[in-house]
C-alpha cells in the first residue's frame, strides 16, 4: 500500500470555494491527502479527481485568502485515522483532531491535534506468546482503557501470517514503545507499537465470518424492543421531518442501549445538541457498569457550521473507530446524526465539479455509497472465535418531510430496520413519534431471532408481538370508521376495540424520554406491561354507551401510565396495579 | 472604503455578467475584497490568472475599462463600543448621518466556535407571552425563527420579545426590510428608550438584493465582539431570512451552478447553518441568541428555505389567527422550542412540563372535536368541554397580547383544567394534581 516515492509537490492553479485545482509535479492517487500551505497554515485537502497533471482537491477548511501558486505537499496516503488506546471518552472532529486539545474559543484553520497521548503510560498485559502465529487483527495483548479491555492487535494493514518473535512483559508502556517483534512470511522482523493507522474509506476485514444477526439489542425503548426490535449487529434508520424527535430518540438510544461502547457521529447537525452530549454524558450513570456514560463513549463532532468536506469524512472516521473496537470482541453501537447532511456534502462537491446530477441534484452514485457504508456494520466472528458487533443506526432528515427523496429511498434499501417518525404523532405529542405500524424491523421475521425471543423472553413472544400489532391496526381501522360514520354511527363494541388499541398506544408505544423512570424500560418490565395490555384485550367488557367507553379507558390508561412512571416493583407500582385490577373487575363482563 | 496609495489598478475587464465581472490579475487571495469603479466586489473564483468578482450592487453600467483595485483583505467590520445605538448599511457604513466608527477591524464570517468550548444553554428568557414562555420557552444561546406568512404581525411580536428579553445588546439585521418596517423598528426601539443598546444593519428593499448576503455576517461579527470581548448577552434579530436565501439563489444562478430543490443552491443548508450556528452560550456568561423571521408562502413549510431552516434552528414559532377569539395566537401544535427542556421545570416550577403537555393534548382533543362538529356529528359531553377549554386557553394564554409571569401562566392553566375537566382526564402525575389542583372547585 505504501510506496516510498519522493513525495509529490504541487502549486495552486485555481480556487472555487473549497474546491482547489492543483498543478502537480509527480504521481498522485485518488483520495490522497495533501496539505496546502497558506503562509504558516497548512490546510488539509483530499484528491477527488485527477485530469492530466491537474489534481482536483476538496479542502477540509475555509480557503479564504488562498492564492494561485501557493505550494502543496502530497502525503502519499489516503485519509487515515490513528488507532490505539486513548480513543474512548474523546471528542474528535471529523478528521480525528482532539477538540479538547485545541486552543481558544474559535476553531483555528489548519490546527491539527494529536488524537492520542504520546506520553501516557498504559498497563500492558501480553496475551500472545513468542512462537504464536497471528493474522491481521490478532490479539497481542491488552491494556485497560477506562474499564474496557483494549486489545493491542497485529495492524489491519498486515497481509498473511506473522510469527511472534518476542513480546514485552507485563508493565507500563507508552503507545510509542515497541511492545512486540513479529516475523513475516519472508522472515523479515517488524517492530510493533500499540498504534496503527487505517484509511477510513476502506472497510476493516479482520474477521472470520459475518453471520446473520441473531440476538436482540436491548434499547429500553418499548416501541423498538417490543414492536420493532433491532438485532445486535443490525442496521436501522430513523427518518423524520424536523421537530419529530429524532435527536431525543438518538440520545435515548445512546444512553440506554446495551452496548460496550457508543460512538456518536454528529454529522452536520446542531452544535448545541453535541454540547448536550458533552455536558450530560460525563454526568450520567451507565446503568450496566455503575460508571459514567462518557467512559464508554466517543464523539465525532462535525457540526453544521464546521467545514462541509470534513462532514463526509466524519462518518467514515466514526465507522473505522467502530471497526477497530469490534475487532477487540466488543459490542459497538454507532449512531450517525444525520446521514442526510453527509449526502448533502457529497452533493455540494459534485455540484462544484460540474458532474451531471441525479435526482434532486444528488450525485448519481449516492445509493451505492450509502449501501456500501451500511454494509460495514454487522455481527462478526473474529479469527480467534470471539464475537464482536457494530449496530448502526443512522438518522435521515428528509427534505420537506418527504420520504420519497433520494437519501431516504437509498437508505431504505440498505437498512433493515425502519423507524418512521410521524409528524401527526409528534403534533399530538405522542412521543416517541415512531409510527408503530409504518415502522418495521426485518429482524423480527428472522427465524434465528424468533428462536432467541422464545428462549430468552417468553415462549409465545413472537405471537404476542404479532397480536399487539394487529390490535393497533384494528384500532386504527375502527378510528377511521368512527371518523366517517360518527360516534353513534358505529356499535359500542367498535369503541371498545378502538380504545383497546389506544391503551396499547399510550402504554407500550408512548414513553416519556424526560422522565427518570419511564425513559428506559428493561425487557422484563416491557414484557410485564405488554401482558397487562394484552389481558385487557382478552377481557370482555360491558358498556351501555360509547361515552362510558372512553371515560373508562381513559381511567385505565391513566392508572397504567402511573405504573410506567413508578419504579419497577415499587410500592407505588403495585398500588397502581391494584387500582388497575379493581378497574378491570368493575367493568368485566361476568 | 478608501483606496490606498501604491495599489495596483487594473483597467481591463474581460467578461461581464449580471452579477460578476472577470479580469486578469495576479497575487489575489480567495474571498478578497475589491472595488470596481467605486462599487464593492468580492473574489468568488480564481482560475489561473483569471479572477472572477461578484459585484454586490450589480454590474449595471460597469464598463470594460472600469478601474479595479484589490483591497488585500476579506470583508471587515470595525468593532468597538461606538457601534451602540447606530444604524449601518450592509457594508457596515453608517447611514444615520453619524461619524465613522473607530475600532479594530474584524473579518466577517469568521471561524466557528469549537463545540467543546460551548456551554449548554440554561438561562431562561422570559417574554411574558404565554404561547412562548409556557409552551415554547426560549433559552440564551438558542436560535429560533418565526415561520410566518407575510401578512402576520411577526415584526411586532419580535420587537416585543426583543424589548422584554433581558439582553445587553440587541442587534437587528434587516434584509429586504421595507422602509416602513425599518421605521417601525426604529420608532419602537426609540420609544422604549432602548436605542443605546441597539445596533442595526439594514438593507432595505431600495438597496440591491445581493448586498443582503453581507447583513447576517455583519450583525453576527458585531454580536461576537460584544459576546466574546465584552461577555454580554446579545440578542440578534434577523428578518427576513427568506429574502437572504433568495439573494443566495440569485448569485448561484448567475454563477451557473446547478440548482437543487426549489431552485435554491445545493449549499443552502450549510450557508444557513453558518449563520444560525453563531448562536452560542459561552462559559463566561456571554451569549448570542438569534431570533429570525422566515416568511412562508401560503404556510408551506416543505419549501427548501423553511425546511432547511427547521433542521438547523432549535425549533420554530408559528403565528396563526384564531378566528374563534379573533386574535393572533402562537400555534401550540406547530411551534416548538427544542431547548425548552433545559429550563422548564428546572428554572421554572416543577409542574411546568406536565401542565404544558396536558394543555396541548387537551387542545388537540378540542381540534378533533371541531373536526367532528364540522363533519356534522354529535359531540360528546367531553368534546363540548374540550371546545370550551380550547377557547379559554387560546384567549387567556396563547394570544400574543398576553403579558404575564410564568407562575401566573401555570395557575391560569390549572384553573382552566379544573373548570372543564376531571383530574383523570387531564392525566398529570398525581403528586402535582394533589399540590396544584384548585381545591374550591
Amino acid at each position: 500500500m505504501e510506496k516510498t516515492n519522493k513525495m509529490t509537490k504541487g502549486k495552486v492553479a485555481g480556487i472555487i470555494a473549497n474546491l482547489v485545482f492543483v498543478e502537480v509535479d509527480g504521481p498522485v492517487q485518488q483520495n490522497e491527502i495533501c496539505y496546502i500551505n497558506l503562509g504558516e497554515t497548512r490546510l488539509m485537502a483530499e484528491v477527488i479527481k485527477v485530469i492530466g497533471t491537474q489534481a482536483y482537491v476538496q479542502v477540509f477548511e475555509s480557503t479564504r485568502g488562498l492564492k494561485v501558486d501557493d505550494t502543496v505537499d502530497f502525503t502519499g496516503h489516503m485519509l487515515e485515522v490513528t488507532l490505539g488506546p486513548g480513543i474512548l471518552s474523546k471528542n474528535f472532529d471529523g478528521l480525528q483532531n482532539d477538540l479538547d486539545k485545541m486552543e481558544g474559543v474559535f476553531l483555528k484553520r489548519g490546527e491539527h491535534t494529536n488524537p492520542l497521548e504520546d506520553d501516557k503510560k498504559w498497563e500492558f498485559k501480553p496475551i500472545a506468546k513468542p512462537g504464536d502465529v497471528l493474522e491481521a487483527g490478532g490479539w497481542l495483548g491488552e491494556v485497560k482503557e477506562n474499564w474496557m479491555p483494549h486489545k493491542i492487535m497485529i495492524p489491519f494493514k498486515f497481509d498473511g501470517k506473522y510469527t511472534i518473535k518476542s513480546i514485552v512483559d507485563e508493565g507500563n508502556y507508552t503507545i510509542k514503545d515497541t511492545i512486540a517483534v513479529v516475523t513475516d512470511e519472508n522472515g523479515k522482523d517488524i517492530d510493533l507499537t500499540m498504534v496503527q493507522k487505517w484509511p477510513v474509506k476502506l472497510a476493516v476485514k479482520a474477521y472470520k465470518e459475518k453471520p446473520r444477526p441473531f440476538k436482540l439489542l436491548e434499547t429500553g425503548v418499548r416501541v423498538i424492543d417490543t414492536l420493532n426490535p433491532i438485532a445486535e449487529g443490525g442496521t436501522g434508520f430513523i427518518p423524520g421531518p424536523f421537530g419529530t424527535g429524532k435527536t431525543v430518540l438518538q440520545h435515548a438510544l445512546s444512553k440506554q442501549a446495551e452496548a460496550d461502547m457508543i460512538i456518536v457521529a454528529a454529522c452536520g447537525e446542531r452544535a448545541n445538541e453535541v454540547v448536550e452530549i458533552f455536558t450530560e454524558f460525563p454526568e450520567l450513570d451507565d446503568p450496566r457498569t455503575g460508571r459514567k456514560l462518557m467512559e464508554r463513549t466517543t464523539i465525532i463532532a462535525n457540526t453544521s457550521n464546521m467545514p462541509v468536506a470534513a462532514r463526509e469524512a466524519s462518518v467514515y472516521t466514526a465507522m473505522t473507530l467502530a471497526e477497530y473496537y469490534r475487532a477487540m470482541g466488543l459490542k459497538i453501537l454507532l449512531l450517525a446524526d444525520s446521514t442526510s447532511r453527509w449526502a448533502q456534502a457529497l452533493r455540494e462537491m459534485s455540484n462544484r465539479m460540474e458532474e451531471l446530477p441525479g435526482q434532486d441534484a444528488f450525485p448519481m452514485d449516492l445509493p451505492a455509497i450509502i449501501s456500501n457504508f451500511y454494509s460495514r456494520a454487522g455481527f462478526t466472528y473474529l479469527n480467534n472465535g470471539s464475537t464482536g458487533s457494530i449496530t448502526f443506526i443512522g438518522t435521515v432528515s428528509p427534505a420537506g418531510g418527504n420520504l420519497k427523496e433520494p437519501v431516504t429511498e437509498s437508505t431504505k434499501k440498505a437498512a433493515r430496520c425502519f423507524y418512521a417518525l410521524s409528524q401527526q404523532r409528534a403534533d399530538s405529542k405522542r412521543y416517541p413519534a415512531i409510527d408503530p405500524l409504518e415502522s418495521y424491523s426485518k429482524y423480527a421475521e428472522y427465524p434465528e431471532l424468533e428462536e432467541y425471543f422464545r428462549d430468552s423472553i417468553d415462549p409465545e413472544w413472537p405471537e404476542k408481538i404479532r397480536l399487539a400489532r394487529d390490535i393497533l391496526i384494528r384500532s386504527r381501522e375502527v378510528a377511521e370508521q368512527i371518523n366517517i360514520l360518527g360516534d353513534d354511527g358505529v356499535p359500542v363494541e367498535y369503541h371498545e376495540r378502538f380504545w383497546k388499541g389506544e391503551v396499547m398506544d399510550f402504554i407500550i408505544c408512548q414513553q416519556d424520554a424526560f422522565d427518570k423512570v419511564d425513559c428506559s424500560a428493561p425487557l422484563e418490565r416491557q414484557k410485564y406491561m405488554l401482558n397487562l395490555v394484552l389481558d385487557i384485550y382478552h377481557t370482555d367488557f360491558t358498556f351501555e354507551s360509547f361515552e362510558e367507553v372512553s371515560t373508562y379507558f381513559k381511567k385505565v390508561i391513566n392508572t397504567l401510565k402511573q405504573m410506567n412512571y413508578s419504579v419497577y416493583e415499587s410500592e407505588k407500582y403495585y398500588e397502581s396495579e391494584k387500582e388497575f385490577n379493581s378497574l378491570i373487575e368493575e367493568r368485566k363482563t361476568a | 472604503m478608501e483606496t490606498k496609495a501604491f495599489q495596483k489598478i487594473y483597467t481591463k475587464i474581460t467578461q461581464i455578467t449580471k452579477a460578476t465581472c472577470s479580469l486578469k490579475a495576479t497575487g489575489v487571495g480567495y474571498e478578497e475584497m475589491a472595488i470596481v469603479n467605486g462599487r464593492l466586489a468580492q473574489v468568488v473564483k480564481i482560475m489561473g490568472d483569471e479572477v472572477t468578482l461578484q459585484i454586490f450592487s450589480g454590474t449595471e453600467g460597469v464598463p470594460t475599462n472600469a478601474e479595479v483595485v484589490f483591497l488585500g483583505r476579506p470583508p471587515v467590520l470595525k468593532v468597538s463600543d461606538e457601534l451602540s445605538g447606530r444604524f449601518f448599511n450592509a457594508y457596515g457604513e453608517p447611514i444615520d448621518g453619524g461619524p465613522e466608527i473607530e475600532g479594530e477591524e474584524r473579518q466577517i464570517g469568521g471561524p466557528s466556535v469549537n463545540p467543546v468550548r460551548r456551554k449548554q444553554p440554561s438561562e431562561f428568557i422570559p417574554t411574558g407571552i404565554a404561547g412562548i414562555d409556557l409552551n415554547n420557552a426560549l433559552v440564551t444561546g438558542q436560535k429560533i425563527p418565526f415561520f410566518a406568512d407575510p401578512d402576520q404581525p411577526f415584526n411586532q411580536v419580535m420587537a416585543n420579545v426583543a424589548l422584554r428579553a433581558d439582553a445587553d445588546k440587541i442587534i437587528l439585521g434587516g434584509m429586504g426590510l421595507t422602509n416602513d418596517d425599518y421605521l417601525y423598528y426604529k420608532s419602537v426601539f426609540d420609544n422604549a428608550g432602548a436605542l443605546d443598546r441597539i445596533i442595526s444593519f439594514v438593507n432595505t428593499t431600495e438597496n440591491p438584493p445581493v448586498e443582503r448576503i453581507l447583513v447576517p455576517d455583519m450583525a453576527l461579527t458585531a454580536a461576537e465582539y460584544f459576546a466574546v470581548d465584552k461577555k454580554q448577552k446579545v440578542l440578534v434579530l434577523l428578518t427576513d431570512m427568506t429574502l437572504y436565501a433568495d439573494a443566495l439563489s440569485i448569485v448561484s444562478n448567475r454563477m451557473d451552478q446547478i440548482p437543487s430543490k426549489d431552485s435554491m443552491p445545493g449549499s443552502l443548508y450549510s450557508d444557513l447553518a453558518k449563520i444560525y450556528e453563531k448562536a452560542v452560550q459561552f462559559p463566561d456568561g456571554g451569549s448570542i441568541t438569534i431570533i429570525a423571521v422566515t416568511t412562508l408562502s401560503g404556510g408551506d413549510i416543505t419549501h427548501a428555505i423553511p425546511d432547511n431552516t427547521g433542521y438547523i434552528t432549535e425549533g420554530q414559532l408559528f403565528l396563526r389567527k384564531d378566528t374563534d377569539i379573533g386574535k393572533v395566537i402562537v400555534d401550540p401544535f406547530r411551534s416548538l422550542s427544542r431547548l425548552k427542556q433545559l429550563v422548564i421545570g428546572k428554572k421554572t416550577r416543577g409542574d411546568h412540563p406536565q401542565v404544558m403537555n396536558a394543555a396541548v393534548r387537551l387542545y388537540a382533543d378540542a381540534a378533533n372535536a371541531k373536526t367532528k362538529l364540522e363533519n356534522g356529528f354529535d359531540l360528546t359531553d367531553y368534546d363540548e368541554r374540550a371546545l370550551r377549554f380550547a377557547k379559554d386557553y387560546s384567549d387567556k394564554l396563547l394570544a400574543i397580547d398576553v403579558n404575564i409571569k410564568v407562575d401566573q401562566m401555570l395557575s391560569t392553566s390549572w384553573n382552566l383544567f379544573a373548570e372543564h375537566f376531571e383530574p383523570a382526564e387531564v392525566g398529570i402525575k398525581q403528586e402535582f394534581v394533589d399540590q396544584y389542583w384548585p381545591k374550591n372547585n
